[in-house]
């Protein structure tokens, strides 16, 4: 045994790489990256061969995982929550082939949108896909799940999500490690040559075997001591804490033992026998829950007619945002410390680009082109040219996912609002903006996008870019007119010409890409860094 | 024994860096941890934290619970006081360095913004820009904050020179010394008041 200082995130990929992992696929994704991350880093998982590079986007790498599955080798995919929204058709799909060798897809959710455009708790996804869940409490059972879920997800031949929260997969702790590493499977295929055929006959088959799985799993959950009873004297509330949530609520009993009944929860599909158990002893219960109200919906009902259910649907809990130990205090009715009120003259330090970041200069440009046209026309994406849509650029009026600077600026044109003008990273185009690109061109949409290519997956801390030395390639093989892809190099010397070409292209009444190249600052600055290092 | 300590200040301004040293120290006297950061979108150039919880006890909460952190330190005056609401208000410290980063159209007057942290019941708020620089070690302004701080670590201030020396060894033996009269440059402010 061993103890090491890891993230959470990091648990999870020395726990897969000990677990016999032979290969990752993932898109970076805040707070997911650092699990590839290690992978790609770990002298260890080169020596074994575990394969790790970055994948276009989350579907094409959960494939790929599935993929991997299908030859008997154990596989692990990994995403931020929304990147769960991007591979839901492999998802939905996989929960019926079922597995060969193990799979764990890590869902990292992100409650209170740290660095996000949504809340979204993927356990609705899991429930929904009738895929067991693990959700850890701490590094160390992170670490463990790992070992336990790919057990799991052999024993059932059934993908298993790991669900982390943002405060779990960004907090480091000391993490015990099992240095006996399992070796990796050998190919082997499928006993049942029709399990991955999913034509309507099989299917059907396949459907009612994963429903037939559920009981299996549910028991699993209640026995395999991810899931404690802890009894209490006070039987007047009744504490449910799933995942993370039981920490808080630790927290608040630090001197003595809680007195209420404690149904901790960190395996799914939630035990109901336990959860009957806890609500048939005690008068009311509170559930705990980072994310959404997933199982408190479930235990109240439609109706909402039985005993009292307390938590984020009653207002208990706040309804939005991640919880902590003075919430968890406070829906006991236990007295929480206090600090003091942050003084009135704090202003907000939001974030923004980096001083000398290219699209800055991308969007200074385009601001000034776009003036006489007023505001509404550009359609924003994901990245760090989001930022763009702050002071004091203002310079984009939408953003909404991956992908869907390109696909709005389209639909918008074909509305009439004239020019309609796309803004899109580099990572996030291969991401999912080329078979938007393909509709442009077929429809012939005017349309101005732009490709911000600087190199590298800035925003998730500089990954390797699925389209770096590729995009003009890519925009010619979809058809845009090669006279109307456009390289700009986004410098203040050469802020005139950019803001003329971009003019000209957005006065042109077909499909224009225009690419503004510089690499990003930080990763300039950090390739120095490594550059002097040598 | 038990501490919790905030570290904050503006993205790239060392405040992580800090916290990775504390937590070194902290690990070589045998103590639990959790520290809880910032990733992501809010690095580029907006506020950072880290709370870093200590304990001879299995720690719970990744997050310190609000009105019982012991220890705020700071590369940045207006980010100390961003988490007041965490600080124990009757036995909590905030160790600051007194110089804004001013990267937003709309920051307060340095005066007021000191003002407010002179109004705490125990703070430190000094120009550790000054004396990092008059070390010649540039970068070193987190370094001195720590050093300061050092007094309400609990943690022997010989630990954090190992941990210093160890983080930056591999940078050469000037860079670990240039830290280490830091921290020490900082100590010394902190033990003459």
């Amino acid at each position: 045994m061993e103890k090491l200082l890891l993230l959470g995130d990091e648990a999870i990929a020395q726990a897969a790489i000990d677990a016999g992992l032979s290969g990752i696929f993932a898109y970076p994704g805040t707070p997911s990256t650092e699990i590839t991350e290690y992978i790609q880093a770990s002298k260890e998982a080169k020596e074994k061969g575990i394969r790790s590079n970055w994948a276009c986007n989350e579907k094409t790498a959960m494939e790929a995982t599935l993929g991997m599955s299908y030859t008997g080798k154990r596989a692990m995919f990994s995403c931020k929550h929304v990147g769960i929204n991007v591979a839901a058709d492999p998802f939905m799909n996989s929960a019926i082939t079922g597995v060969n060798g193990g799979v764990i897809y890590i869902a990292a959710d992100d409650p209170s949108m740290h660095s996000s455009q949504d809340e979204q708790d993927s356990r609705y996804f899991a429930d929904w896909a009738m895929i067991p869940v693990l959700e850890p409490s701490n590094q160390q059972e992170a670490y463990d799940m790992v070992h336990y879920g790919y057990e799991l997800s052999e024993k059932f031949k059934t993908p298993v999500v790991l669900r982390v929260t943002t405060r779990l997969a960004h907090s480091r702790a000391a993490v015990n490690i099992r240095r006996n590493a399992r070796k990796q499977n050998e190919i082997k295929l499928l006993d049942n040559p029709k399990q991955f055929i999913l034509l309507p006959v099989n299917a059907r088959r396949q459907y009612n075997e994963l429903i037939a799985k559920q009981e299996g799993l549910e028991n699993a959950a209640m026995n395999d001591g991810f899931n404690k009873y802890i009894d209490g004297k006070n039987k007047k509330i009744g504490i449910i804490a799933c995942g993370l949530s039981f920490n808080y609520l630790m927290e608040n009993f630090q001197d003595e033992a809680c007195e209420y009944p404690i149904l901790k929860i960190s395996q799914y599909p939630m035990p109901v026998e336990m959860v009957n158990r806890l609500y048939e002893e005690c008068d009311s219960v509170l559930v705990l829950e980072e994310g959404q109200p997933v199982y408190e919906n479930k235990i109240l009902g439609l109706l909402n007619k039985g005993k009292k259910i307390m938590g984020r649907i009653d207002g208990t809990i706040p309804r939005v945002g991640e919880l902590n130990p003075a919430i968890v205090g406070k829906a006991l009715g236990l007295k929480v410390s206090e600090g003091l009120p942050i003084p009135a003259i704090v202003a907000p330090r939001p974030p923004k680009l980096c001083e000398g970041c290219p699209h800055a200069d991308t969007y200074r440009a385009l601001n000034e082109a776009m003036e006489e046209h007023g505001k509404g026309h550009v359609f924003g994406d994901i990245g760090c040219y989001t930022l763009g849509a702050l002071p004091p650029f203002n310079g984009i009026s939408t953003t909404v996912c991956m992908g869907a600077s390109i696909t709005m600026a389209k639909g918008a044109s074909e509305s009439g609002l004239l020019p309609a003008v796309a803004v899109i990273g580099d990572s996030t185009f291969t991401h999912s903006g080329m078979t938007g690109l393909l509709d442009c061109v077929n429809d012939n949409v005017p349309v101005t996008i732009f490709i911000l290519d600087n190199a590298i997956t800035a925003m998730t801390g500089t990954q390797k870019s699925s389209a770096t030395g590729r995009i003009e390639a890519i925009c010619e093989g979809i058809g845009v007119d090669p006279d109307h892809i456009k390289v700009i190099t986004p410098l203040k010397k050469f802020h005139a010409e950019n803001v003329q070409t971009i003019k000209d292209e957005i006065a042109y009444q077909g499909v224009s890409v225009i690419i503004p190249r510089r690499e990003c600052i930080v990763y300039a600055n950090k390739k120095r860094k490594d550059a002097k290092k040598q | 024994m038990k501490i919790d300590i905030i570290l904050c200040g503006v993205g790239g301004m060392g405040a992580l860096s800090s916290a990775a040293i504390i937590s070194k120290a902290a690990l070589g006297m045998g103590m639990f941890m959790k520290q809880a950061e910032t990733h992501g979108m809010s690095q580029r150039g907006g506020d950072v934290q880290s709370h870093l919880r200590l304990s001879d006890k299995e720690i719970s909460s990744d997050l310190i619970p609000e009105g019982e952190c012991d220890l705020i330190i700071s590369v940045e005056p207006m980010e100390a006081l961003r988490y007041l609401p965490y600080l124990d208000k009757e036995n909590g410290w905030v160790i600051t360095n007194e110089n804004p980063f001013i990267n937003i159209p709309n920051y307060p007057e340095k005066e007021d913004i000191l003002a407010e942290i002179r109004k705490l019941k125990n703070s430190i708020v000094f120009d550790a820009d000054k004396i990092a620089i008059e070390l010649g070690n540039f970068k070193g302004t987190n370094m001195v904050v720590l050093g300061a701080a050092s007094k309400y670590l609990k943690i022997d201030i010989e630990q954090l020179e190992k941990a210093i020396t160890d983080t930056f060894s591999r940078k050469g033996e000037a860079i670990v010394e240039s830290n280490i009269n830091s921290l020490r440059a900082g100590r010394a402010v902190a033990d003459k008041l």
